[in-house]
């Protein structure tokens, strides 16, 4: 009886904790309102379903626990309950799985108008690249890599000229608007993570991995790494700033782009070699 | 309601099995030590298993206190928290949980059910006990080695793994590779002769479809354990080598703190679907033995046949086969091409089918019957819950696009823990109460038990539900301190503490558990050959703990299936699975 109720209170227990958690997700950001809606399904199914497991257990307990006399009943199988319980698992599963994939079709089709950004992350601190004017991002290679180019620009490559870099410091990006952001790694795998987002992706040396989203609300927003790199890997952060579009111009107006800092470098290093002069 | 015959075939005669040549032991170094009986290296699987797992649960405090009280104990920093977390992943996943499912319960078990004398090959699984302990003991000393054990996370994850960002860089992922190629020979010595045991020496009549499920598990675990591992292998082999020889099978070309590295060329993302390809099966390898050990105990204290057995056999078979094909669900977030992503959530989602039906099969054998509150029934029961719980979250990290803002936070470690060490370890202990008193013809004392199984259940439960949600928050996991984040409310911090406490407790009530293993051993009542009325056969041997060979003259025969509980108008509520059929019975049932 006691065993009953507590297994009861569990189940019980389990659904009003998730009522009434203070601990949920994080107002959305970005246009993947569909992750939230699916988990949300998912939610109501897999909830339904512990429930009636559990009660139904906690029931049996209750009804059928051991008293002098009692005999169990003696049934091996029954054909068609497993095949009806089968079959309505398959049908839940279903309602799960298809909008799932459905929502995964829309997150590995970049829409043709995303503009591409680039995010670099290493040991342990972010780095951005715009593309500039000509809309193009230059060539990267880690064997350009140095403490002028800490982005890896090829330095000959001419859509790489006008890029805007951003080395260790915030994001901005225009509220409304799609990004494909590329992801790129210099030494291990990092994860460009910011929970409002929803989306993430790893970022994996070797190779550039991507994916898109439209931010819908302006706000700051702290950037994480979710794919553990190590020692200061909880200590990996920076800021996304989604602006309206008059304060992004304005913001974007004030970066400097590679040939800018290259050159910068360029003239520090003369002025360093010929005493200051 | 369909009554199915299970015994079509015709009782067998007695067996003319010639005496087995065994290997008797002449000496006490031999009788206990260096045994070739399977139950004495069931046991010293068993204790080993729990040494180095009572390891994994002092670091799992240290992790504990860390996250409940950031900041307050300053011998934990950020380097020796991911160690504590690699270490304490990969004792519990592998050096506990499969050395005890397999080493501990398959060697104990398999023989005993099936009916036969030992193992088949006894001096290679001797062995195979000797290189487990190596691989521990290897894995144990990079505790004490320079730079201390590696903190690479339990999936040691290249490029990180090897360079020197990450503690343990040194000694700590070399020995560690070391430790599970050991592992992994040692295991397969073992594994085969778990495999060839049930296939070629079960006794007259014990036929495939009339094993228990607790070997059907077992069974099926290893030979895909033995499929696996492999893939484990050689991803450890060519790790060592990206390491010390300095090749580069998983190591792009790469800039390490503003110095350029001679890697170039290599893959991280092949480690990481060569780690899933084992990774993922390994799941069930530690879910599918708890998955068999806990029908036959609900079976038993419930005194009730299984409910439809066969499609239980058949979804283990099922579960086993379809989890070689749904690896790359832990890598939906990889980079690996995102249209890889439609076929494997379909496949994950797909396993959730066979299942399912298990878990009706387990809460219908319920239904009706005479149920005891053992403490095994109790574990029994504890696990249902907490699998329910762990399987239905795992719907949601299968489904592609809800994995997506839910992995690597603490959702995901809410929900393995749940599913594969909270619900497994359920029936591991619930085994042991069960298991205990053919091992040494003792009961384990049942108040202790009783306060073990609440303190156990309860508190884990309450330690593992609330952390999904710390996760749906989106906490990162592997996080020493989740330091100044906007969207994190200071209540959380609350939980963590809350948390951190029932760990403490709940580690403490093993302590308690252990105080009963060694006490009654000495003190506990006299369980006699059979104190739950159980119908297979390691309960009908002629001494308690059986002797070395396990059966007296004859081997048993087996005449029916295992599931022979409450049969009606039978004279007890359980047959035997060796008690032959009635003579007035067999007539009646003639075609």
């Amino acid at each position: 009886m006691i065993v009953a109720i507590i297994l009861l209170l569990v189940a019980v227990g389990s659904v009003l904790f998730h009522i009434y958690s203070p601990w949920w997700w994080t107002p959305i950001a970005t246009n993947w309102r569909y992750i939230d809606d699916t988990i949300n399904i998912t939610f109501w199914i897999t909830g339904v379903v512990f429930f009636a497991v559990i009660a139904f257990m906690a029931y049996c307990v209750f009804r059928f626990h051991h008293k002098e006399g009692r005999q169990a009943a003696y049934n091996p199988e029954n054909k068609k309950l497993e095949w009806w319980l089968s079959i309505g698992t398959a049908v839940g599963v279903g309602a799960m799985l298809a909008p799932g994939l459905f929502v995964w079709h829309q997150f590995v089709t970049v829409p043709a108008d995303a503009t591409e950004i680039e995010v670099m992350g290493q040991q342990w601190s972010w780095n951005f690249r715009l593309p500039g004017k000509d809309g193009r991002m230059g060539t990267t290679d880690v064997r350009f890599v140095s403490a002028e180019n800490p982005l890896g620009l090829n330095p000959d490559d001419q859509h790489g000229q006008d890029d805007v870099v951003i080395a260790s410091d915030d994001l901005h990006l225009p509220v409304g608007k799609p990004v494909k952001v590329l992801l790129r790694s210099l030494d291990v795998l990092h994860d460009f993570y910011v929970p409002e987002f929803r989306a993430k992706m790893d970022m994996v040396p070797g190779m550039v991995t991507y994916f898109w989203m439209t931010p819908i609300r302006t706000g700051t927003f702290d950037v994480l790494c979710a794919e553990l790199c190590g020692s200061a890997h909880s200590q990996m952060r920076a800021k996304v700033i989604v602006d309206e579009e008059r304060d992004y111009q304005a913001w974007l107006e004030k970066q400097k782009t590679f040939a800018e800092l290259s050159g910068q470098s360029a003239v520090m290093k003369a002025t360093y070699k010929s005493g200051g002069k | 309601m369909v009554d199915v015959q299970y015994d079509a075939l015709a009782d067998a005669p007695p067996a003319e099995v010639p005496e087995v040549e065994l290997y008797h032991p002449k000496s006490w170094w031999t009788r206990y030590v260096f045994s070739q009986d399977a139950k004495v290296i069931a046991i010293q699987y068993s204790l080993t298993a729990t040494a180095i797992g009572l390891v994994a649960l002092v670091l799992s405090w240290m992790m504990r206190l860390q996250l409940g009280f950031p900041g307050t104990f300053s011998f934990i920093d950020a380097n020796q928290y991911l160690q504590f977390i690699t270490m304490h992943g990969m004792i519990m996943v592998i050096y506990l949980l499969t050395a005890l499912f397999l080493g501990g319960f398959g060697n104990y078990l398999i023989p005993l059910m099936v009916g036969a004398r030992d193992m088949v090959f006894p001096y290679v699984n001797m062995l195979s006990y000797w290189v487990y302990l190596l691989a521990v003991l290897v894995l144990a000393s990079t505790f004490f080695v320079p730079g201390g054990p590696t903190g690479a996370g339990w999936t040691l994850y290249p490029p990180q793994a090897i360079l020197s960002g990450t503690p343990g860089q040194d000694w700590g992922i070399i020995l560690m590779l070391a430790s599970l190629i050991l592992f992994i020979i040692g295991f397969t010595m073992g594994g085969l002769n778990y495999v060839v045991t049930v296939l070629q020496a079960r006794t007259r009549g014990m036929t495939l479809m009339r094993m228990p499920l607790t070997v059907w598990g077992i069974f099926t675990a290893t030979i895909m354990a033995l499929l696996a591992f492999p893939a484990l292998f050689v991803a450890s082999v060519m790790m060592l080598f990206d390491r010390v020889l300095g090749t580069s099978f998983f190591m792009p070309a790469l800039v390490e703190m503003g110095q350029q590295m001679k890697y170039g060329g290599g893959s991280p993302i092949l480690f990481q679907h060569l780690f899933w390809f084992f990774g993922h099966p390994e799941v069930y390898i530690v879910a599918l033995p708890a998955f068999g050990i806990v029908s036959d105990l609900i079976s038993t204290h419930a005194r009730k046949n299984i409910f439809g057995y066969r499609m239980m056999v058949w979804a283990i078979v099922a579960i086993g086969a379809l989890s070689f094909i749904v690896w790359a669900h832990h890598m939906y977030v990889s980079g690996m091409h995102p249209k890889f992503g439609f076929f494997f959530a379909t496949t994950t989602l797909i396993i959730a089918i066979p299942t399912a039906i298990k878990v009706y099969n387990w809460v219908l054998t319920l239904w009706r019957g005479d149920i005891h509150l053992t403490v095994p029934m109790l574990f029994a029961l504890g696990f249902i819950i907490t699998f329910v719980n762990g399987g239905l979250t795992g719907l949601f990290l299968g489904n592609v696009v809800v994995d997506v803002p839910l992995s690597d936070t603490m959702f995901v470690v809410a929900h393995f823990h749940m599913v594969m060490g909270v619900a497994p370890i359920m029936v591991v202990l619930g085994a042991i109460y069960h298991w205990y008193p053919k091992m040494t013809g003792r009961m384990l004392n049942d108040a202790l038990g009783k306060f073990h199984f609440w303190v156990t259940f309860l508190g884990a439960y309450l330690i593992f539900f609330p952390m999904h949600y710390i996760g749906l928050l989106g906490v990162p996991r592997r996080y020493h301190d989740i330091g100044e984040a906007a969207f994190i409310p200071s209540s959380t911090h609350t939980l963590n503490a809350f948390i951190s406490i029932m760990a403490l407790i709940v580690g403490f009530a093993q302590m308690v558990f252990l105080f009963n293993l060694v006490w009654s051993y000495f003190k506990g009542r006299p369980s006699g050959g059979n104190p739950w009325r159980a119908t297979t056969l390691e309960w009908q041997t002629p001494e308690t703990p059986p002797g070395h060979g396990n059966w007296g003259k004859e081997l048993p025969v087996v005449y029916r299936w295992a599931y022979d509980y409450s049969v009606p108008g039978a004279a007890q509520d359980f047959i035997p699975q060796n008690q032959p059929r009635a003579k007035p019975a067999l007539q009646g049932a003639a075609p």
